[in-house]
């Protein structure tokens, strides 16, 4: 008995070091929106292969990682779907130096795979019976795509305000919704929905600014991940999955 | 009565325990905007998930207890692997994180789901994003609570009544309604309530499988948790009302249930 309680403390203290070889990792924790999934689990594993740092990523709705960072969350890196937001933070001190933009996200309709309800235009979304999810407009998505439909002159009935951009592209891919507004990049990377395009003069370009905590731990590793997105790499990583560049 | 002496350890780690539960009912109670609670208590957002989240929390315990007793006296008669597995069965919303409970409705009920196509192509009625959602995916998450109350006061019932019953003629409904279900009442009081409290906080199951609309499907621990991003304030103040209305109810029944479990 005795033995296994210490066989079972040498592994826990064996996991709680996780060093490599004895030198201690270098690590970033990044606080990001959950519509950047996609491009910064890529550019993470781009981080930890050209450099010792190990980024843990922690995906939200933009509000929440905010709320969060107000209440004193640990962090080094916050990257927000809306700039607003960012204005926020910066206002509360959480943010050391200026913000970037790092890239740009225009909004889609999503559809299920072959859009069996023949969507052409946000205009459609106001036809009856069509079950119609939208974000909430207290999440960056939601206010987009209220803003959206406000230029295209259109008064939709959703049946459900979404927290995360991703549940309304998870009601969409489930069959229970027949559409929705979600980004480009959603659409892009979900592989379960189709899109349709809404053209320029109705859409709303959302910008994606990104800066470092003030609270953070570690500053050098905190600007090499912002400088990696920035850099061309993270761009094309960020492209590939849908967003425009900064 | 002379009470027992209780070991010190065991007073300071029962002690530690409580802290538990008291701090962040004081943290709640501390962090209250007490000036503004009366404007976010007749905010219409606040008695509109308000009124919703009474209607849902006591339609879903009317439900459990016409469905719930039933399975209860099931659950108490049968033995062996089948009670075993009966009674897994009725328990595991209980032990499944409620959003896992709000997608296996979904795959269940919802439009595309087993049971909830052949509605919608039958019927066109689609379950999901409606009140009668957030019911269901309450009835699921609460109703194990009182079925466990009510096996367990029938298993502790003196069965020589309903046998003196039957014995002096009454048949099987007589001996239900007059003797088994008046004796059980307490189990099931108790049952109740506490399959109410908990259709009341539900949050996980009910926003997964009923999505997010105000007076409709917008309960008030999801008005809560949106209103956390927005407005703290607002979010302090109706968790605070759902704190008085649940511990006002514990409190005023403890007796009660703590005698029938």
């Amino acid at each position: 008995m005795t033995r296994r309680l210490l066989a079972l403390l040498a592994i826990a203290a064996m996991a709680a070091c996780s060093c490599n070889g004895g030198i201690p990792q270098a690590t970033v924790t990044v606080f990001a929106a959950s519509s950047l999934k996609p491009a910064f689990d890529k550019i993470g594993a781009r981080l930890l292969t050209t450099s010792n740092i190990v980024p843990t990523l922690s995906y939200a709705g933009t509000q929440t990682l905010l709320s969060q960072l107000m209440q004193g969350a640990p962090a080094d890196v916050f990257a927000s779907a809306d700039a607003a937001q960012m204005t926020t933070a910066q206002n509360a001190r959480l943010l050391s130096g200026q913000s970037r933009i790092f890239a740009h996200n225009k909004l889609e309709i999503a559809v299920a795979r072959g859009n069996p309800k023949g969507i052409r235009s946000l205009a459609d979304l106001s036809r009856p019976g069509l079950v119609v999810v939208l974000a909430d407009p207290s999440v960056p998505a939601g206010k987009y795509a209220a803003q959206a439909l406000k230029n295209a002159g259109v008064a939709v009935h959703p049946a459900s305000l979404e927290q995360q951009v991703t549940g309304v592209l998870s009601k969409i891919a489930l069959g229970e919704a027949d559409a929705g507004i979600v980004y480009v990049s959603d659409i892009a990377t979900s592989g379960q929905v189709d899109g349709v395009t809404i053209p320029d003069a109705q859409n709303v370009i959302g910008d994606y600014p990104i800066a470092i905590l003030s609270s953070t731990q570690n500053r050098a590793e905190a600007e090499t991940f912002m400088n990696l997105v920035l850099s061309a790499d993270g761009q094309a990583i960020l492209k590939a999955a849908g967003f425009e560049g900064a | 009565m002379i009470r027992a002496r209780i070991p010190p350890a065991i007073g300071i780690l029962a002690g530690v325990g409580l802290l538990l539960f008291l701090l962040p009912l004081a943290g709640l109670i501390v962090r209250a905007p007490w000036n503004q609670a009366l404007g976010e208590l007749t905010d219409p957002t606040t008695t509109t998930a308000l009124g919703l989240s009474l209607f849902c929390s006591l339609t879903a315990t009317a439900i459990a207890m016409v469905l719930g007793i039933p399975l209860a006296i099931v659950l108490a008669r049968t033995h062996g692997t089948l009670r075993n597995l009966l009674r897994a069965l009725t328990t595991l919303p209980m032990v499944l994180p409620p959003v896992v409970g709000g997608v296996a409705l979904l795959l269940a009920f919802g439009r595309r789901g087993i049971a909830g196509s052949l509605l919608y192509q039958a019927f066109g009625i689609q379950i999901p994003f409606t009140t009668a959602a957030a019911v269901m995916a309450e009835t699921f998450v609460a109703m194990p609570f009182l079925v466990i109350a009510v096996e367990a006061g029938l298993r502790s019932l003196d069965h020589r009544y309903e046998e003196a019953a039957r014995a002096l003629g009454a048949n099987q409904w007589t001996v239900l309604a007059r003797v088994t279900l008046p004796l059980l009442r307490p189990a099931i009081f108790s049952g109740a309530v506490l399959c109410w409290a908990r259709a009341l906080g539900e949050f996980g199951a009910t926003i997964t499988f009923a999505g997010n609309f105000p007076g409709r499907t917008q309960t008030v621990p999801i008005a809560v948790y949106l209103a956390l991003e927005t407005n703290p304030d607002a979010a302090i103040t109706l968790s605070l009302i759902l704190l008085v209305v649940s511990l006002a109810i514990l409190v005023g029944m403890r007796d009660r249930w703590l005698g029938a479990l």
